[in-house]
């Protein structure tokens, strides 16, 4: 009997191919953008491991300097004091104009936890040793010229590090002193304390170590909150499927249970249906998901290392996990969907109606107190937003926020064509109208779907271009130098120096040094007092005598991303390496997530450690640009090392919009998504819609009319649900401007608004509309007159 | 392919009223629908005023339906998004022939001045096909065709609508041409045929 029913069951999906196809097809394009987003997620902290793994700064105790490097009298004084310690340099070395991190170690000491290649094999310590064997990824590998040692690749290092012996790193760095020692993790006892050994280090947890773990993280939440956003408006699709196939099928439950079959055999064997369809389905979304996490990772790959300066390989791995994750996620998204609709069957009496009509008409009772929940989701946002606090709360935020007015739009929609309606003069639009505020419930889901989707577009449209237009006017302000210029060695910077006094009206020297600032790690940078600051520098708030004071060297400047996370503001003390400082002004320093400070460059050379940069920026006429690029490179300068403004913009811009590609493609996946649960859903529709829209037929109207209006139906719907869209979309560009932006990235933008791509959204909503329609509409148009009939005689 | 009708011959002059049995599959609906414009018959004539509407477009037969034919069906069909107000009229106003006056004294006349801002799924079945003889005959059609428009009734009702659709329809000077299945009821017509496989006989 089984085996009966259950053919019986599924001979539906025969018959109604188009409900198969939008449950498929929607579940599938859920997974696909979950998973897709996932794999992403794995890959880049996949990468982040294997940063933090190299030399076990995972798990391993290092000392650290508080400026600089630890000189090698530092390494012997902890040596003989008897601590087990493995030093380690770390620079970066030029590799074809491209920078390359390279990391020396000595194997001899390295713990085994923290052995970043594996030189077990034999002779590969004698070449490691001696012939400088070099170990990288494979990317990386293709760029090292033959004229450095050899290379042996390996994937379980990151894109851009190389792993050498001490020996040959000191001689490629040219240096003698390390960045850090790593603690073996088990010490002799009776040790004299650190403290007192090497006073000037700083003792670091292994737990402090994945820096770019804990940076990043913010990025890929915004991407996880996208992929679920993706998701939830594809399981809309599957809800609004899978409730019409259970509805239309009523009346062969009802037959099936009156022939003896059981309850529980009933459920068992929709269930098993669900999950044949979930797996169907998650299987080729995982597939669609590895193919849009292929698409999308090289961008996010350049999205990190612009943004983050974090390494990760553009290619994809296939891991069984995800697979799995990617079906289980599939799984439990059917299982969401469709418990509703197993719930009300597992509830049904054998005697009760089929009412497929009424799964799509819903009371205005039901549109009122859905909108009351809406309108509770939404009064508890307003709540987080003026009292919560972090990253999560803001996500939550963001969700109550769209989830309270995808709930509230049915019943604005009905509101609003209630009062259309008041303005109707013609029988036609008073139908058409009328017709139009029933179908709202049976597309309600598909319309909440199209409203996410279009929320989200407008608010991270409106982020992303009020980031452009700051990010574009602060880099004027920054790039205020016409040419900058990298000398590659002291003598040069100062032969360069020499030969530009009197050509440019000024010459400002970038140098800097790495400090611990407020216990973190960053950069202190020194500058000169110039009127190229005084009159250019983004500050965004300032004592009155801000230049004066900077120049006295009675204080220094902070960027935003370090005011707002010690919450800091001019006047306070700040502890910028050893020293103590107060803050005279803080500036605007986008897509740096590093604090930052600025001191006087004769108080930056007070620190005592050692001042890094090779770089200046001269200031001239625009007219002599070319004549000084002219005499630096004809005084032997490479004109790789010579950059200017413009070029540097447009690179900087460059990795702007790098950094939002992924986010535009995921808008306009999701957008997709909800255009498609539209189509699905008025298809359906199409199919119950007949008995309205015959007696019209029969009164005069023909198919054609009957089918433009059905298209003007669906971009009526879609122009309310747009109108609602767009303060929904504003509020939340003002949630991830001024709440999501500053605790993920730790600046704020001001909002700008842009009418003009509002207009362009709500044509290319409307347009999606009408496209959505035009299937179904043309079904209509060319259906033949018989159907329609048959509604007369009642034969349907 | 079946032959549903075959030789069919019947004229039906204005302000008479003329009733079709038959048994069920006999035809019965079919002819209506041809007759209205609603279908195209592969061949033969079916002649309107001046008009041979098997010679006219899909467009130019729904203009014809707008203007001059009214169609009652046994499902009543009334659209469901309107109420009994908006039904009543709409028909008189896609004809363009909108009357206030006349719709109320139809609504009054066939009962339903107490419903007029109900909706359809509110009302009971007699109540529902008084909305669509109400919705048809506000709009002044020169033929009304009428398919078992009591056959989803009980006896009481269906006399009662019958007599109401009748009285309407002489009031209008149209022509009634009514589908029925009770010998009962087509006897209250002034002529009388009878479909039988396809064909008609007095």
């Amino acid at each position: 009997m089984k085996r009966a029913a259950f053919s019986a069951l599924i001979s539906h999906w025969r018959k109604h191919p188009i409900q198969l196809v939008s449950l498929l097809l929607g579940l599938a394009l859920a997974t696909a953008l979950w998973s897709g987003v996932q794999a992403i997620n794995a890959e880049a902290r996949a990468s982040y491991d294997r940063a933090a793994g190299i030399l076990g700064q995972d798990e391993l105790q290092r000392l650290e300097p508080r400026t600089g490097t630890i000189p090698l009298a530092d390494y012997i004084a902890i040596r003989r004091a008897g601590w087990l310690v493995s030093p380690v340099m770390d620079g970066f070395i030029n590799l074809n104009g491209s920078r390359v991190r390279l990391i020396g170690i000595d194997p001899l000491t390295t713990p085994p936890q923290s052995a970043p290649v594996d030189l077990s094999g034999d002779g590969d310590l004698q070449s490691f040793v001696r012939n400088g064997l070099f170990f990288a990824h494979p990317d990386t590998a293709a760029q090292i010229p033959s004229t450095l040692p050899p290379v042996r690749t390996t994937e379980t290092l990151t894109p851009g590090i190389i792993i050498a012996d001490l020996s040959t790193a000191a001689d490629l760095l040219q240096t003698d002193s390390f960045a850090r020692l790593i603690l073996a993790p088990e010490q002799p006892i009776n040790l004299p304390p650190l403290s007192d050994v090497a006073p000037d280090l700083l003792l670091v947890a292994p737990e402090e170590g994945n820096d770019i773990a804990r940076l990043t993280d913010s990025f890929h939440l915004n991407l996880t909150a996208f992929g679920l956003l993706s998701f939830g408006v594809g399981l809309f699709i599957v809800h609004a499927a899978i409730g019409l196939a259970f509805e239309q099928r009523r009346p062969l439950f009802r037959t099936l249970r009156a022939l003896g079959l059981r309850k529980s055999t009933l459920l068992g064997l929709l269930a098993t249906e669900l999950f044949a369809l979930a797996l169907i389905a998650g299987t080729l979304g995982v597939a669609l998901g590895y193919l849009v996490a292929a698409a999308l990772l090289p961008d996010v790959a350049a999205t990190l290392r612009g943004l983050y300066g974090a390494q990760v390989s553009g290619a994809l791995t296939l891991n069984p996990a995800w697979w799995l994750s990617g079906l289980a996620i599939a799984l439990l998204g059917t299982a969401v969907a469709g418990a509703q609709s197993l719930w009300r069957t597992a509830h049904l009496p054998i005697l009760a109606p089929a009412q497929p009509r009424a799964w799509a008409i819903a009371s205005l009772k039901s549109l009122k107190r859905q909108a009351l929940g809406g309108a509770g989701l939404i009064a508890l946002a307003t709540l987080l937003a003026i009292y919560g606090s972090g990253l999560t709360t803001g996500f939550i935020l963001l969700g109550c926020l769209l989830v309270g007015a995808a709930l509230t739009l049915p019943l604005f929609l009905h509101f609003a064509l209630n009062l259309a309606s008041k303005f109707s003069r013609t029988a036609l639009s008073d139908w058409t109208l009328a017709d139009t505020r029933q179908q709202v419930p049976g597309l309600s889901l598909a319309l909440m779907a199209l409203l996410l989707a279009m929320a989200a577009n407008i608010g991270v449209g409106t982020m992303v271009s009020s980031f452009r237009v700051t990010f574009t006017g602060w880099l004027d302000q920054r790039l205020a130098a016409q040419l900058y210029v990298t000398a590659r060695d002291e003598t040069e910077a100062a032969d360069l120096a020499n030969l530009l006094d009197g050509q440019v009206d000024a010459i400002l020297p970038i140098r800097y040094i790495e400090a611990s600032i407020e216990s973190a790690p960053g950069q202190i940078y020194g500058i000169i007092d110039d009127v190229t600051y005084r009159e250019n520098w983004p500050l965004i708030a300032a004592d009155p005598d801000v230049w004066d004071l900077l120049a006295a060297g009675e204080g220094a400047l902070i960027n935003e991303q370090l005011s707002l996370r010690e919450n800091l503001a001019p006047g306070d003390p700040v502890t910028l390496g050893r020293a103590e400082f107060t803050v005279l002004g803080v500036y605007s320093d986008y897509g740096n997530p590093r604090g930052e400070a600025i001191l006087s460059l004769a108080q930056l050379r007070a620190q005592g450690a050692p001042v890094q940069g090779l770089n200046f920026a001269l200031r001239l006429p625009e007219a002599r640009v070319n004549e000084v690029t002219d005499l630096l490179t004809s005084a032997g300068l490479p004109a790789r090392n010579i950059r200017d403004q413009a070029a540097i913009k447009a690179f900087s811009l460059d990795v702007f919009e790098r950094t939002f590609t992924v986010t535009g493609a995921l808008n306009a996946l999701t957008l997709g998504v909800a255009a498609l649960a539209l189509l699905t859903s008025l298809l359906t529709l199409s199919t119950m819609r007949l008995p309205q829209l015959a007696p019209v037929w029969a009164m005069g109207l023909t198919r054609a009319k009957l089918a433009r209006l059905e298209l003007l139906r669906a971009v009526i719907l879609a122009a309310l649900t747009a109108l609602i869209a767009l303060p929904v979309g504003l509020a939340l560009a003002w949630v991830l401007l001024a709440i999501v932006n500053v605790e993920a990235f730790g600046w704020r933008l001001p909002m700008t608004l842009f009418p003009r791509d509002w207009i362009g959204l709500f044509i290319a909503a409307l347009i999606a509309a009408a496209l959505s329609a035009a299937w179904p509409a043309r079904r209509l148009a060319t259906r033949p007159a018989a159907d329609l009939i048959k509604v007369f005689a009642h034969e349907r | 392919m079946q032959t549903v009708l075959r030789d069919v011959s019947l004229s039906l002059e204005a302000g008479k009223s003329l009733a079709l049995t038959g048994e069920s599959g006999s035809g019965k609906s079919t002819l209506l629908t041809l007759v209205a414009g609603l279908d195209a018959p592969d061949s033969g004539a079916i002649r309107f005023q001046n008009h041979d509407l098997t010679q006219m477009d899909d467009a130019a037969r729904a203009d014809l339906r707008r203007g001059e034919i009214g169609v009652i069906f046994q499902q009543f069909n009334l659209i469901p998004s309107l109420d009994v107000a908006a039904n009543i009229a709409f028909h008189a106003r896609l004809a363009g022939r909108a009357d206030g006056e006349w719709c109320s004294e139809l609504a009054h006349h066939l009962g339903l001045a107490d419903h007029l801002t109900r909706y359809p799924e509110q009302l009971s079945g007699g109540q529902q096909q008084r909305v669509a003889i109400a919705r048809t005959l506000a709009a002044r059609p020169k033929l009304v065709l009428a398919d078992e428009p009591t056959g989803n009734l009980d006896e009481d009702s269906s006399d009662t609508v019958l007599d109401l659709l009748m009285s309407g329809v002489r009031d209008t000077g149209a022509a009634l041409l009514m589908v029925t299945h009770s010998l009962r009821q087509a006897k209250k017509l002034d002529r009388r045929l009878h479909l039988s496989h396809g064909q008609v006989s007095p």
